[in-house]
């Protein structure tokens, strides 16, 4: 057993930690943290503004560590390190020995010494107390300057302008992201984010920060060249230092400029210390960014065991989101390399810019800039790491399409050992290892080599890889819903649509095959009434329908039913509370607060259900569509009207909600909540649409899932009004109604989504299919012309016949039997029915 | 047909669906596919998997050519014309000769 102590709890060094305790390898851990909790996505903190929390950015918690057995101590920085005793002493005063230490300090932001800089709103960006810091400034603040034109200055920018501040950028350098763009990169990303409103100024030297006098701003930045700007607040983001200190005061070898110096192994100048990380000194380099870090981390771990691996650097290519704005970067992106040329596409009208870098031969690429739009960074990066033969014409690569043939590399075209996802480190050849292993579909392969589950940017390469190499193995990706169509749901949905077909004969007729079965019969039936939205029982319908759909309630283990009436908002009056207990008694079922905020009457039998709902509709309760591929519940918080917190009417609009799409026919059920306040007791983020209040209106969630694969929704658009909230769910859920398969939940459909949330919102927001208005009318003829089920089937004599258990008689099944437990009844066991059986014989 | 037993109306018949009757303490599940050729079919209502008298409410249609009804509790199907269970061939429903004769559905033994 070694005893390893690792100092530093940020992204890297956790990623250590589990590495650590998932390897071979025998030890126990020690983590000291100097942040207040375990480690986080720094990457992602920019989110925290969107609506993220300080939960969802952890990357593990407490409870997790104690379960693998790691001893973590949090908001106790170790202030020195003994070498010859071993050991290191946190500011606490505790002190932990060690046999083998690791330093995964991270780096803080550089603040530039400039006079003023210590003002109260001067504020810096790196952790999530900043985070409040940052809120707690801009409080008051109506203008707010970022310091830094830089990757994480920009990112910094995106905070500052998602908590509504007028937003300036200034950087000292004459253009925008200077180490990662050239200068016509750099331009039009300038020319791009100032049309969303950030301010920037370039070529800017602050040279002090005063208290204003004159009102116009609580701060006056002035500049060398005699200029000014007044500013409420101001968050420096103009680079980072490695915390090097504890390694520089017991005498380990750092950079000129800082950083711990390591070698290839991660060992610093005492092999008993490793160095990952931000803090880490590589051939005179640091590397910003988290892939590197976790290389370092991977690799430090090895040497503790039998198979060393060596870190030998990493590529800083990137792709990032800035302030909504594609970037890319690849290699050598300003061209240094002797003898290179430059092929450069700019285009300002769509206000896009790439350029492309290649040898002197024009065989192979060096670097590329991307500005706008990122499509081909995938491809490019492939050529530059793995060293591909560029086409003839390498200016196709990056031409728009109807100028020049663009020929994407091709899954095949790719080296097995090129590397597909770069934050889980998976090849190409580790994918097709997977399929080799027995993964029959993307999500398979996805789950088993973790690839796509970090940044997501990959996610459209592996897709192709795994479907070209399925279709290799003959492994023919087939969509056919079942063998009577050869066509997806989605193809279903458009001949039905377009066609405009009324029953399933006629596209049996028209595009099938054979009888039909238990899975296009259903599918079809869920289309037609999307489309038509007849009542399910008219006699061309009723066969289509699973037995719950048949009878409008869901069949229990022993084929009684259940009756789940409609609860909108899970809002009851005590006199329809008091009908539902009246009618459980009357009938003998078995009650139960459901996990939806309503109640459940389980135990009809089929015969009972019609009088059962008489009563119920007569009460004024409609169906809860319980059995149906619709709308179930729209949970709700009480909000503004009676919780202290509350700021929207949480209420009324869960009820609205509920009411608007109740008996829309989906490929799924599909659930909703609405939440009065952040603090979320609605849970809305864990369903299909999530709706929680803001101070100036409603956050919309989209494609949250509970269930056997939980997934928490994602942030679909920020402080709507209720008109623009009801528009763009309309349209989200028609769109998802009409595009998505048999039995897929939103989360699994957006997972698949080619082009994910950011298309989503393109096609909903910005109505980049130009479908919008066609979407929002279905939506409406759909709500428009509801009608309760249940209400239909009870007037309706020829329908009421169906409900029977024999249409030869009035005898109930003698199967059916019942037992009381908590003075309620339930099924009895087979051995508790053949025991009443035998007494009453 | 002397010994037939007239087990209920063709009017009780839905087309492409079930419905179920019960004959000295038997229940028979009724499938009327007017364009098939017999029109109705027989099989027993219990569901020897999901163990509970169910069948007469699946959904029907063909597998492979072969007229099936699906369980409405675990999804397995069962041939029409022979009983058998397609999924598990252990298990195996009871098949009935069923007819229409002058707009009643008759138990042919
Ligand atoms: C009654 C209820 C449990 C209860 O006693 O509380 C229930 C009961 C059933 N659930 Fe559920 N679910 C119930 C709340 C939930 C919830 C909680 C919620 O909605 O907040 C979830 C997780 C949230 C979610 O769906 O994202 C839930 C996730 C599932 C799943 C898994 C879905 C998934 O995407 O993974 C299934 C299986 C399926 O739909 O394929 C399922 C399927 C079922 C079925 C239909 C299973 C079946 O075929 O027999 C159950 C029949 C209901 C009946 O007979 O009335 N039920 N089920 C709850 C009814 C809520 C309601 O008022 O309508
Ligand atoms: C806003 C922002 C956006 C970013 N975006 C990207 C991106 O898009 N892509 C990308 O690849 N990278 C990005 N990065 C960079 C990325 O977050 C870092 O590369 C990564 O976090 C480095 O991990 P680390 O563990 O080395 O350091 P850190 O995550 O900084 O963790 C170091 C930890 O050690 C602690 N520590 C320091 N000294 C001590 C001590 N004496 N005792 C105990 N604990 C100590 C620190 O408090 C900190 O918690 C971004 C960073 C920021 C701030
Ligand atoms: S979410 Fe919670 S805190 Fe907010 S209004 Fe509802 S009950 Fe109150
Ligand atoms: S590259 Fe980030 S998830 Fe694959």
């Amino acid at each position: 057993m070694i005893n390893v102590v690792v100092i530093g709890n940020g992204m890297v060094g956790h990623h250590y930690v589990e590495q650590l305790a998932a390897a071979e390898v025998e030890a126990h851990i020690t983590v000291i943290g100097g942040e207040p909790r375990p480690a986080y996505d720094r990457v992602h903190l920019s989110e925290f503004f969107s609506g993220r929390t300080a939960k969802d950015l952890a990357l593990t918690t407490r409870e997790h560590y104690a379960e693998i057995g790691v001893d973590a101590y949090f908001g106790d920085p170790v202030i020195s390190i003994d070498r010859d005793e071993k050991k290191v002493r946190t500011e606490s005063g505790r002190e932990f020995t060690y046999e083998k230490l690791v330093l995964a300090t991270g780096s803080y932001p550089f603040v530039p010494p400039v006079k003023g800089n210590d003002h109260k709103p001067c504020v810096v960006y790196r952790t999530i107390d900043d985070l409040g810091n940052i809120q707690a400034q801009a409080k008051e603040a109506k203008v707010g300057v970022v310091v830094g034109g830089g990757l994480l200055g920009l990112e910094a920018a995106n905070a500052v302008q998602n908590l509504g501040l007028e937003t300036h950028v200034v950087e000292f350098a004459p253009g925008l992201m200077g180490v990662q763009l050239d200068a016509g990169g750099s331009a039009m990303l300038r020319r791009k984010i100032e049309a969303i409103g950030v301010y920037v100024h370039t070529s800017k030297a602050t040279e002090v920060i005063e208290e204003s006098e004159n009102g116009a701003g609580r701060l006056l930045m002035k500049f060398a060249d005699g200029g000014s700007l007044p500013t409420d607040m101001i968050v420096f983001s103009a680079g980072i230092r490695p915390f090097d200190q504890l390694a520089r005061d017991c005498g380990l070898k750092v950079g000129e400029r800082g950083g711990i110096d390591i070698d290839y192994h991660c060992r610093t100048s005492d092999s008993d210390i490793f160095a990952i990380g931000e803090c880490a000194l590589f051939g005179g380099r640091i590397y910003g960014l988290v892939a590197p870090g976790y290389r370092m981390a991977e690799a430090a771990v090895s040497q503790l065991g039998d198979d060393p691996i060596a870190f030998h650097g990493a590529d800083m290519s990137t792709k990032l989101k800035l302030l909504g704005v594609d970037v890319g970067s690849i290699g050598d992106a300003h061209g240094k390399a002797e003898g290179s040329v430059a092929y450069t596409f700019s285009d300002e009208r769509i206000e896009v810019y790439k350029r492309l870098i290649v040898s002197a031969d024009g065989k192979k690429l060096l670097g590329a800039v991307l500005v706008g739009d990122c499509s081909d960074y995938d491809t490019l990066l492939q050529y530059f790491l793995n060293d591909i033969d560029l086409p003839a014409n390498p200016e196709s690569l990056v031409l728009p399409y109807s100028v020049g043939e663009a020929p994407s590399l091709g899954a095949a075209a790719l080296p097995a050992s090129a590397t597909i996802c770069s934050c889980h480190n998976v090849s190409k050849g580790d994918i097709v290892a997977s399929l080799d292993a027995g993964s029959c579909s993307l999500a398979d392969v996805k789950s088993e080599t973790k690839a796509a589950s970090g940044c997501g940017g990959c996610a459209a390469l592996l897709k192709s890889i795994v479907d070209h190499e399925m279709a290799a193995r003959g492994l023919e990706v087939n969509t056919s819903i079942c063998e009577h169509f050869a066509y997806t749901r989605q193809e279903l949905f458009h001949l039905i649509k377009v066609g405009c077909i009324k029953s399933f004969d006629v596209l049996l007729e028209k595009h099938g095959s054979g009888r039909g079965c238990d899975i296009c019969k259903p599918a079809a039936g869920s289309i037609l009434a999307s489309l038509w939205n007849d009542y399910v029982l008219k006699e061309k319908h009723v066969g289509l329908q699973d037995t719950n759909d048949t009878f409008l309630a869901n069949m229990q283990k022993n084929g009684t039913y259940s009756v789940v009436p409609r609860i909108a908002g899970g809002e009851v009056t005590p006199d329809k509370l008091i009908v539902l207990g009246q009618v459980a008694k009357k009938y003998n079922l078995y009650t139960k607060i459901t996990g939806g905020q309503r109640i459940d009457l389980f135990g009809a039998r089929v015969q009972h259900l019609p009088a059962i709902w008489r009563e119920l509709v007569d009460a004024g309760f409609e169906t809860g569509h319980a059995y149906g591929k619709a709308l179930r519940t729209v949970k709700s918080c009480v909000g503004s009207t009676w919780c202290r917190y509350g700021v929207q009417d949480s209420m009324a609009m869960a009820i609205y909600v509920e009411n608007r799409y109740k008996g829309l026919r989906s490929p799924h059920k599909f659930k909703s909540a609405v939440s009065g306040c952040t603090r979320e007791c609605a849970e809305a983020q864990s369903k299909d649409f999530g709706i929680i209040a803001t101070e100036n209106g409603w956050n919309l969630f989209v494609g949250g899932n509970g269930g056997m694969k939980p997934r928490h929704a994602d942030l679909f658009a920020t402080d709507l009004d209720d008109e623009t909230l009801i528009k763009y769910i309309d349209r989200f859920l028609m769109f998802y109604v009409r595009t998505a398969d048999r039995l897929q939940r939103t989360s699994v459909w957006m997972d698949n989504l080619e082009g994910g949330l950011d298309y989503l919102r393109a096609v909903v927001i910005e109505d980049s299919l130009g479908i919008a208005r066609e979407l929002e009318e279905q939506m409406n003829s759909i709500a428009g012309s509801y009608q309760c089920e249940w209400k239909t089937t009870i007037e309706d004599p020829e329908r009421l016949k169906r409900f029977t258990e024999f249409v030869n008689t009035d005898a109930e099944d003698d199967h059916v039997v019942f037992v009381q437990e908590r003075q309620q009844p339930r099924p009895a066991t087979e051995d508790e029915r053949l025991q009443l059986l035998a007494i009453e014989v | 047909m002397n010994n037939s037993v007239i087990l209920c109306q063709q009017a009780d018949l839905i087309p492409n669906s079930g419905i179920c009757v019960q004959v000295q303490g038997e229940q028979i599940a009724l499938f009327y596919l007017p364009q098939e050729n017999p029109q109705v079919y027989a099989i027993g209502n219990w569901d020897p998997i999901g163990k509970a008298n169910v069948l007469s409410r699946g959904i029907v249609g063909d597998l492979n050519t072969r007229l099936v009804v699906a369980s409405p509790l675990y999804k397995q199907h069962f041939d029409l014309v022979n009983g058998e269970c397609l999924e598990d061939a252990d298990f195996c429903v009871p098949i009935y000769a069923v007819a229409i004769v002058a707009d009643q559905v008759l138990l042919t033994q």
